[in-house]
């Protein structure tokens, strides 16, 4: 068994640099990094490139980061609940590329499984297609959009052994299983790590080969965006 | 009278059918799941990752790890299953789902539809939308027929940057349900005792009516 185990967040973020490229999971706030996004706040990393669907919101997530200026450039699909994205966003402060949810979904796919670029029909015939090749298959146009290629992949589990094996929870998998191995190096965030062979291999959502760099994370706040509920009857 | 917003979610469950799998978008859309007809089976699927979705929790259980599109809280329903972005929008693109539901602001004669970007203005993105509107094979559009200003949002050409292109078959709106034809909007039904000349005053693009316009039943 190659161990992945790293003894504490500042291990596992050795080597993020100024200027980087870094791939984020999450969706909204479900199933983000938390205790790696603090620990880029505290070591003041910046000019980063983040790909990530959300852009958090104001005091949570990747809005603690934008708030600090550390992001020269957010990759994202949408970023509505963040109104100082907005404004850096507007008045130019923040490149910004805003891509369909599908389409950067499987750049990060592509990226881990070493396809350069890909075909797909959304976004043909908008801003977003522009300057890009366009070719149609089986009557219908289709976009051509490329792999990512990023420096550091950052995902969340729920439960992680030390070989480097994932298990998400939930609807806090999105992004996550797509982006581990797509970057030159994983790091893994877990609420749980088991030694190897406590997990049931059947059970694994991720193998630990696409995941360098495991450890477990701490006081996970896991904050609710939109707090819904219905009344008993 | 005009519709309100849950008039037109009701209008639009009529058009569930048994065993469809749906897609439904933020805003007027998720009301649509309250309504869905007597007698037929269908799933919602919500594109962060989970499908089999249901009602929102009881006070107390919520879960922060289980939401929806809209970043609310929800539950799941049996039989549900939670997956990856990659295979979610793969279930998009590859036509797993036969019915996707949601806002605009604009929509064309010609089935263009503008929903995620106002230029200098409001940029939310387009989250899941253009993946969405460029695959799915039945697509109807919930919204308001005019605006805040009151200019019509039914328009011979989209003003604001597309979401997507000719992929718009229906549209229902507080005042009327229109078909996307090749030979532009083409007026099905009226909201109950609005007048064809109230729906014709109230859209830009021009309208194809024939015979009688019934009104619709809600």
């Amino acid at each position: 068994m190659i161990n992945k185990k790293v003894n504490s967040v500042q291990e596992a973020l050795q080597g993020v640099e100024n200027g980087m490229t870094i791939m984020l999971g999450g969706f909204g706030l479900c199933g983000i990094p938390e205790n790696s996004i603090a620990e880029l706040v505290k070591k003041e990393t910046n000019n980063l490139t983040c790909i990530s669907n959300n852009a958090g919101v104001d005091d949570f997530g990747l809005g603690l980061l934008l708030q600090k200026r550390q992001i020269k450039k957010m990759i994202s699909s949408y970023v509505g609940e963040n109104a100082e994205f907005e404004r850096q966003m507007l008045s130019g402060e923040l490149d910004v590329e805003l891509i369909p949810q599908g389409t950067l979904a499987e750049r990060c796919r592509s990226a881990q499984a070493g396809i350069p670029a890909f075909y797909t029909p959304a976004g043909y015939g908008t801003e977003v297609a522009e300057g890009k090749e366009a070719r149609e298959f089986n009557g219908k146009m289709h976009v051509m959009e490329h792999a990512f290629n990023a420096d550091f992949a950052i995902v969340k589990a729920w439960k992680g052994d030390t070989a480097g094996n994932l298990i998400f929870k939930g609807t806090a998998r999105n992004f996550n299983p797509c982006m581990a191995g797509a970057a030159k190096i994983t790091v893994a965030e877990v609420e749980e790590l088991v030694e190897a062979g406590s997990l049931d291999p059947n059970q694994i959502h991720i193998p630990g080969i696409f995941v360098q760099r495991i450890f477990q994370g701490e006081l996970y706040e896991k904050r609710i965006e939109q707090r819904t509920t219905r009344k008993r009857d | 009278m005009a519709l309100d917003k849950i008039g037109i979610a009701k209008r639009i469950a009529q058009e569930l059918k048994d065993r469809y799998f749906v897609n439904l978008g933020i805003g007027i859309p998720t009301l649509v799941a309250n309504y869905i007809p007597q007698g037929i089976d269908v799933e919602f699927q919500s594109e962060n990752g989970v499908l089999g979705m249901g009602s929102f929790p009881f006070e107390g259980e919520e879960d922060a790890d289980i939401i929806n599109a809209g970043k609310q809280t929800i539950t799941t329903l049996a039989g549900a299953s939670f997956f990856d972005s990659a295979l979610s929008f793969g279930m998009i693109r590859g036509q797993h789902v036969d019915l996707t539901i949601l806002g605009a602001m604009e929509v064309a004669e010609n089935g263009d539809i503008a929903n995620w970007k106002i230029p200098g203005k409001m940029v939310k993105g387009m989250g899941g939308a253009m993946d969405l509107v460029a695959s799915a094979e039945n697509i109807i559009v919930a919204m308001m027929h005019v605006n805040k200003a009151g200019d019509s949002k039914i328009l011979k050409q989209c003003t604001l940057p597309l979401t997507g292109v000719g992929c718009v078959k229906k549209v229902v709106t507080e005042l009327a349900v229109l078909e996307v034809t090749p030979k532009g909007f083409k007026l099905l039904e009226r909201a109950p005792g609005v007048t064809v000349e109230h729906i014709i005053a109230s859209t830009e693009a021009e309208l194809i009516i024939e015979g009688e316009i019934p009104e619709m039943q809600i």
